[in-house]
């Protein structure tokens, strides 16, 4: 910073002597900050200003969304005020889950800048295969689920060899993936073509158990706020001893009272009302997916690797990542995620069946990634954002199912939304360009 | 400057490299120096990418040897490179637009502890790489995306720093920059040589040679045209050597000693 004191010397120099010879551009040292680079103030006011400059120059990250939602809830709660109670807010977290946990999966391919169109059948076979173990064969439960999991992955890295390894572009072989692997699911489910979820199974427990003890949902919000909060504070110290820029305590005490209101109103919702059932399990592996998926994909060298690959290729390669091999794992991520949640939309449905994760699964999944906020060209995009879109369209098809509409109209609108998602995404990204942002 | 001292840290003897009915490279000899800076100059097709992929691993070598301090060594893929300590910049850059600066310095090798990655450890190290070299960007927390094209360059030049390589080579790294952004390159590769490091220089600007060049290796039709020491040659020798113009020093010695010869008869 010696250079900002040094800056007004040749002025000075120049006024003083007032000849022509000090005015050469030489005068000017190159190291000076460059004044066209505005500077972030420090504290609040810095952190709005910084937060309007990015709106406008259309990095609008979760913006859109977090208004959606509120549009959403806003409009179905003045017509009926049924949208924001306990068993309707409930249902929404436990219908959220299974796809949310697979859109998880496809925020890594889009983040790679490919696409993953097999995830449904995946999710099909995935429980096709637990369902045939663990009934047909009367294998353990725990055995079967973990390898109807492990038939995900190991489809997953199949996609992703051929895509890596062939080079044949992952759209094809997904494509063909999302042909053969349904086809694969209606030969394993027989004649019969469905087979009941056991009663007690782990499976049925996964979207039908609920935490009723109120310290559950409450303990939960409690911890996720001052783990939050703590992480914060643990980075900002770090920062400052490293004499780094740090996030000012304004903004971490904004931050961390935002995330503990909307936590304790969740947690509230789901315990106090009548008719609460207390904090659902698959609300809570949902959560821990998204926290896993998340710091993978922030802190660890793998997640910097997906998006460097995600941004360009080339340079990735060239800088010694094994580009093949991210591919390969990102894919088998995919795979692994869609066969978690095939479980619990068979857990949802009542057991395995011949079409579980046929129809408009598939698109749900991919529009939840893309309505949060995950661009589709690649390397941009955030892993809640499977969480945010998720929501947006449950939120949707909830509100619909409470006023009775008809599930052909929820499509409509859930498309509508999903163009409104990917223009948002095109636009801002025209934006960012000509703000030289992209 | 004259290096008549130690081992060169790098030196190509008699590399040849085929592709195919092409013969690309043929018995090339090429030494650097640590503190020195080598151009490598001629014209399109003379060669010149393709030598520097066979010093980066890219394209391994069909005959002849690479010796690294001394030492022949094999150099088959571009890990092996690293490893030995040669670090490439290429023409086009190869950053990631959506990774930040800090990211981008350190791809391909983040500093972690325990398997996390180490932020903030990353952020001062390229704080202090960037002011070592005296690289001015706006903040190393903005998308690499957001910058100029001078900036992009520095910022790939230093990233080609950061395993702190022996040798460092550039491919045309002023082709695409302004006079300003030039004159700061030109000062980068100064710096580059005063910290000890031996680059590589390919460009095509005689001006950018002449400026921070010690010596410059020309190459034509895949063979070595000379090599020429810049403080005692003048551009048009260069020049000359790299088309091909009949004039270099093996044709001005015949001359010499031809009319040495005219001059004795008389």
């Amino acid at each position: 910073m010696s250079d900002l004191a040094k800056t007004p010397e040749p002025t000075k120099a120049r006024a003083a002597s007032g000849s022509a010879v000090d005015a050469e551009p030489s005068a000017a040292p190159a190291a000076a900050v460059d004044p066209r680079l505005l500077v972030r103030e420090q504290g609040f006011a810095g952190y709005w200003t910084e937060f309007i400059r990015k709106v406008r120059g259309g990095e609008l990250g979760s913006l859109p969304v977090v208004i959606g939602l509120i549009v959403i809830g806003l409009v179905f709660q003045l017509q009926n005020d049924k949208f924001l109670s306990a068993s309707s807010l409930a249902n929404i977290a436990v219908f959220t889950s299974g796809v949310g946990i697979m859109s998880v999966g496809i925020v890594f391919v889009l983040l790679l800048g490919e696409i993953d169109l097999s995830v449904g059948s995946v999710a099909g076979v995935g429980a096709a295969v637990w369902a045939v173990l663990s009934v047909n064969h009367g294998w353990g439960d725990w055995l079967s689920v973990f390898v109807a999991i492990a038939c995900g992955t190991v489809i997953g890295v199949l996609h992703g060899f051929f895509f890596a390894k062939i080079g044949v572009p992952a759209f094809v072989v997904t494509l063909a993936g999302f042909l053969g692997w349904s086809g694969l699911q209606i030969w394993m489910m027989g004649k019969e073509g469905s087979i009941n979820t056991p009663t007690g199974s782990v499976v049925e427990d996964l979207t039908t158990h609920f935490f009723a003890d109120k310290a559950a949902a409450y303990g939960l919000a409690l911890v996720a706020v001052l783990a939050y909060a703590g992480s914060q504070l643990l980075d900002a110290r770090r920062r400052k001893t490293a004499a780094l820029p740090s996030r000012p305590l304004s903004e971490i005490l904004l931050r961390t009272g935002v995330l503990a209101v909307l936590a304790l109103v969740v947690a509230y919702f789901l315990n106090e009302p009548k008719g609460a059932r207390g904090l659902p399990l698959a609300l809570v592996l949902f959560l821990a997916v998204l926290v896993i998926a998340d710091f993978v994909a922030r802190r660890t060298t793998f997640g910097r690797q997906v998006f460097a690959v995600g941004g360009n290729a080339e340079a990735a390669r060239r800088a010694g990542i094994n580009v093949d091999r991210v591919r390969i794992t990102v894919f088998a991520i995919s795979g692994m995620l869609a066969a978690f949640g095939g479980l619990f939309i068979a857990s949802l449905s009542g057991g395995a069946t011949k079409s579980l994760g046929s129809g408009n699964t598939l698109m749900i999944v991919i529009a939840a990634a893309v309505i949060g906020g995950t661009s589709l060209f690649g390397g941009r995009g955030k892993i809640w954002s499977a969480m945010l879109g998720m929501l947006v369209i449950q939120s949707i098809q909830q509100g619909l199912n409470l006023e009775g509409m008809a599930s052909e109209i929820q499509y409509m609108i859930t498309g509508a939304v999903l163009l409104a998602a990917v223009v948002i995404d095109s636009v801002s990204r025209r934006t960012q360009k000509s703000a030289g942002r992209a | 400057m004259i290096h008549v001292s130690a081992t060169p840290v790098l030196a190509l003897r008699g590399v040849s490299k085929r592709f195919g009915a092409v013969q690309a490279l043929t018995d090339v000899d090429l030494e650097i120096h640590t503190g020195e800076v080598v151009a490598l100059v001629g014209d399109n097709g003379a060669g010149k990418s393709t030598l520097v992929k066979t010093i980066s691993g890219v394209h391994p070598i069909d005959d002849g040897a690479i010796e690294w301090e001394g030492t022949k060594v094999a150099i088959g893929r571009p890990h092996d490179a690293q490893n030995l300590g040669v670090a490439t910049v290429y023409q086009d850059l190869a950053l990631c637009d959506n990774l930040d600066v800090v990211a981008n310095l350190f791809l391909g090798s983040e500093l972690k502890s325990a398997a996390v990655l180490d932020e903030i450890k990353m952020e001062k190290r390229a704080r202090e790489l960037l002011d070592t070299l005296s690289i001015r960007i706006p903040s190393v927390r903005i998308p690499v995306a957001a910058l100029s094209g001078g900036q992009r360059q520095v910022v790939a030049i230093a990233r080609a720093l950061v395993g702190d390589p022996k040798v460092v080579i550039l491919d045309e790294p002023t082709a695409a920059l302004g006079v300003e952004q030039t004159a700061q390159v030109l000062d980068l590769v100064e710096r580059l040589r005063e910290r000890g490091h031996g680059v590589i220089l390919i460009s095509h600007n005689m001006a950018d040679v002449q400026a921070v060049a010690d010596r410059v290796a020309v190459l034509r039709l895949g063979r070595n045209n000379g090599v020429f020491d810049v403080a005692q040659t003048s551009p048009e020798e260069v020049i000359a050597a790299i088309t091909g113009a009949t004039d270099n020093a093996v044709t001005r010695r015949r001359a010499r000693t031809a009319t040495a010869l005219k001059e004795d008869a008389k």
